[in-house]
Formats: C-alpha cells, structure tokens, sequence
C-alpha cells in the first residue's frame, strides 16, 4: 500500500516539475511585464507602464494595426472556410463511397502537409497566376487550410443525425433551401460552430503560411509583426505585456468552453 | 426548371464549390512544386536543381543537421511525454481534467510568442543560445502535441486487458511492454507525426532560438523563395515533402495514423 502512495506521489511531483518546465517561459514573461526596465530580468520595481506603451507609445499604430489585421483575416478565413465546409461535409455524407473517399483524402493533404509546404504551394500558384499578394491571398490560403478542419468537425454531426429528416421534410413540401436551413443546419450546428472558433483560432495563429503568401505591400499580421520584430533585436518590452494579455485570454476562453463543454456533457447525461 | 432543381436537390453536389477549391488551391499548388522543381528558370525541364542540391555540402549538411535536431527533438518528446501521458490517463492519480487542460494550453498559443518566451528564460537563466537551447526550446513548443495524442489513446484503452494480464501473472513490466505499450502505439505514432513534421519544417524558430547561429533546412526553403530562386526552393520543398511522406508510411505502418486524433 506504502510503495502505491509513493508511486502516486512520484507521478504527480512528475506532471508538476513538467508543468512548471512548460509554463516557466510564460511565467517569467508575466511576471517581467509588471516592470520597466528594458532588459528582461532586471526587476525595478512595480510598474504598469509597458501596458500603458502598448496602448499609446510609438508601437501603438502599427501593433494595433497588425492585430486588427489578423482579426479581420481570421474572421473573413473562418466565415468562408464555415460556409464551404459545411457545405461540402453535407455532400460528402451523401457521395458514393468512392467519390467519397478520394474527395476526404485530398481533404486531410493541407491538414498533413507542413505549414512551409503548403506556403510554398501557393506562393507559386499565386505567381504563376499573377496574382499580386495581398489581404485576398492571405484569406485564400488561410480558407486553405481552415477548411479542412471545418469539414471533419461538421462530418461527425451528420453521422448522428436521423438521415429521413431531410427527406421528410421534402416531402411535407419543403424547398431543399427550406429543408437545409430548418432541419440540417440545426443538427449540424454545434459542428459548425466548433468548426468555426478551430478556423479562427488556427488562422490567428498562423505565421509559416501567412509569409509566404501576405506579399510585399507591408501588410502585417501579429504574426508577421512579432516576427519582423524580434528579428530587429530580441524581444521589445512591449511584447511582454501583449502576450500577457494572449495568454490571458485565450486561458479564459478555454474555460469557458470547457464549462459550456461540461455543463452541456451533464445535461444530457441527465436528459 | 426540373433540371436546376434535381442539381440543387442532390446533396452529394452541394460538395462541388468545395472540390473546385480543393483543386484549384490544394492539388494545382502540390503539382506545381512538382513542376517548379524540375524546371529552369526558361521553363524548361532539367535536373539541375537537384544537381545543385548534391553538389552543395551546405544544403545538404543543413538537411542532415534539421533531420538530426528533429530526430532529438522527437525522442525527447516521447521519453518526457509518454509518462506524463501515462499518469494522466490512470484514474489512480486522479490527475483532474484541469490537469490535462494545463498540458494542452500551450498549443493553443502563437508558436512565436512561444518561442520569444523561450528565449527570454534562457537569457534570464544566462544558458546560451546554441545548440542546446535550440533542442529545448523545440521540445519546449513541441511537447504537448506528443502527450496529447498519447494520453487520448491510452484513455480509450480497454483496461480490462491489463486486468487480465496481471491475472495471468504478468508482472508490472511486461503488463506494460506486452499489453499497455502495444495498445498505445497508435497515439505514439500520431505525436511523431505531429512532432517531427513541424521541427524538420520550421523556419524562423530556430533563428530566435540560435541568435541566427543555426540555420534549419525550412530556412533554407524559405530564403530561396524569398530570394527569387523559386525553381531551387521548390526542388528543395519537394525533398522535404518525400521525407514527409516516407515519415507519414513509417509511422503509420506502426500504428493506424491518425486515430489519436488532433485536437
């Protein structure tokens, strides 16, 4: 009993030292992002000034500018990807095996394929086409890869729905347009939207496929932004908040999706 | 009328708008680094990118060195890992879902933010950036995309077997070699996937974890296209693709891909 306690508080001190090995970088950088002093490390006292740079100082246009930038991409990338992929997973239900397969392997390339692959992929698309990089190329690529995911969250859906619904509702007289926004789309909407926040997040995040395709034009996304950045000399102290804040909020995001997760998961155990 | 409505009706073809994108911006692109890299910048065919690659000890050492750093960085992960992933998913250690969602935090955070935090605790902890630094920090970003697949294979796992095992008289070693490692090896296979495919591509990491020091074959790739040799960039993106592919047989030989599930 003795060597089980032991073997169980060996395992637990092992996450513990893991987690704290995982989450030191992260930590350090809250922790610095309190003080001012330029060079992380050196501790000077409490201060809030590096948020109040980052909302003001000479940093605030061109940051704000690459976060918006990001946002508007992510959200032009994870509407289309949505729309397509949702579309294209209530067609891929209903294909023959065959059809069905090979479309569900061309669909799982971008999901395989390195980020650098896929960028350099369509770096060459666009300049064998003529296609001057911009805000359209990056949404494309982003639509790209997004899409994908979008199609194998909204497929599982399908498969638990009841197929004679849509049928039914054909036959008591519905147009197929009817039928898909009144009986599928309410079936498939937690695929949806889980599809949905997976794009956004996926596109929000994105850096290798996003250079290769953003251009010369000095558009930037955050991704972009932190890159051209810490190539010009480390990491600006005003990154140190900003991260602070993202990882903030992406902590508070996943809580509330697990709650939400959680609490529906109760539900229907009950119901 | 009838004809508009039996295309609109048949669901199987509301995926077209789909397929079309699919081709357009998934197979064309994939065929044209096939092109790319067997053509001059004449458009005419040739080998000569290849050749070029061969006869470069800089290219092809940075290719050696990039499969090395992935390699180490992939058993890394897997030695650190699978024991995370192991207790995570033994009841025993009531190891609570916040637990878990602790471990997989992290992937959901820009992998340059990541990084730049990484490089920040070296220098606070004064470890110079080399070598060293690189493999830790690409296990630093890595590791929760090989606990994860892991930990979700080994929760699905049928713990009856290891019941019996032991029943049987199997002792706690060869319950776990014989019975728990064989069944996990499809959530194994998947974190290689998932863990060496992004180090042997990554650009930009290593740069900021290496002062500029070491250069990764992605960086490689990337410079080439950025610097106009389209033609050399694509015939290298195209190596990088067969080791993938080659990668990809391998580990799914050894267990069915991607039944570990990303997230």
């Amino acid at each position: 009993m003795n060597r089980k306690q032991a073997a169980t508080f060996l395992g637990k001190a092992y996450l513990w030292v893991l987690l704290l090995m995982l989450y030191s970088p992260i930590l350090i950088i809250m922790v610095f992002s309190f003080t001012e002093a330029k060079v992380l490390g050196n501790w000077t006292g409490f201060s809030t000034k590096l948020y109040a740079s980052l909302f003001s100082g000479d940093m605030h246009r061109s940051l704000t500018n690459a976060i918006w930038n990001s946002l508007v991409i992510a959200l032009g990338a994870a509407t289309v990807s949505t729309g397509l992929g949702s579309l294209a997973a209530i067609g891929l239900f209903n294909m023959r095996p065959r059809a069905r397969q090979t479309v569900r392997f061309i669909n799982t390339i971008p999901i395989l394929n390195p980020d650098i692959i896929t960028g350099v992929s369509l770096f060459l698309l666009f300049v064998s086409l003529g296609i001057s990089q911009g805000y359209t190329t990056v949404v494309l690529a982003h639509i790209t890869f997004c899409t994908p995911y979008v199609v194998l969250s909204v497929l599982p859906r399908l498969r638990q729905m009841n197929p004679n619904l849509y049928e039914a509702a054909l036959d008591l007289g519905a147009t197929p347009f009817q039928a898909l926004r009144k009986v599928i789309i309410p079936e498939i909407r937690p695929g949806v939207i889980s599809g949905f926040i997976l794009a956004f997040t996926l596109s929000v995040d994105d850096f290798a496929v996003t250079v290769f395709t953003i251009g010369n034009e000095g558009i930037e996304t955050l991704s972009t932004y932190i890159y051209a950045d810490a190539r010009k000399g480390g990491l600006t102290p005003e990154l140190r908040p900003l991260s602070t804040i993202i990882f903030a909020t992406v902590l508070l995001l996943l809580i509330i999706v697990n709650i939400r997760s959680a609490r529906t998961g109760k539900k229907r155990q009950d119901g | 009328m009838n004809r508009g409505q039996t295309l609109f009706t048949k669901r199987a073809n509301w995926a077209v708008p789909y397929v079309v994108f699919l081709a357009i911006f998934v197979l064309i692109p994939i065929i044209l680094i096939v092109i790319y890299a067997f053509a001059d910048a004449d458009d005419k065919f040739t080998l000569a990118n290849f050749r070029k690659f061969m006869l470069h000890p800089e290219a092809v050492n940075t290719f050696v060195y990039s499969v090395g750093i992935a390699i180490t960085t992939t058993l890394a992960c897997i030695l650190l890992g699978y024991p995370a992933a192991y207790i995570l998913s033994r009841n025993s250690f009531a190891a609570s879902r916040a637990t878990v969602l602790l471990f997989i935090l992290p992937m959901w955070i820009n992998i340059l933010i990541r990084t730049l935090a990484t490089v920040a605790l070296f220098d606070f902890l004064n470890v110079p950036l080399g070598e060293g630094a690189l493999v830790f920090g690409m296990v630093y970003n890595f590791l929760p995309f090989m606990i994860y697949p892991i930990y979700n294979t080994l929760r699905k796992m049928d713990y009856s077997l290891v019941e019996a095992a032991r029943d049987l008289g199997a002792n706690p070693a060869s319950v776990f070699a014989r019975v728990v490692l064989p069944l996990s090896m499809p959530g194994v296979a998947s974190g290689i996937m998932m863990v060496f495919m992004p180090t042997i591509s990554t650009f930009a990491i290593a740069e900021l974890l290496t002062m500029n020091n070491i250069k990764l074959f992605g960086t490689t790739i990337q410079e080439n296209i950025n610097n106009g040799m389209w033609n050399y960039g694509a015939a290298l993106s195209l190596i990088m693709l067969l080791l993938i592919g080659v990668t990809g047989l391998i580990s799914s030989d050894s267990g069915n891909g991607k039944e570990g599930g990303i997230l």
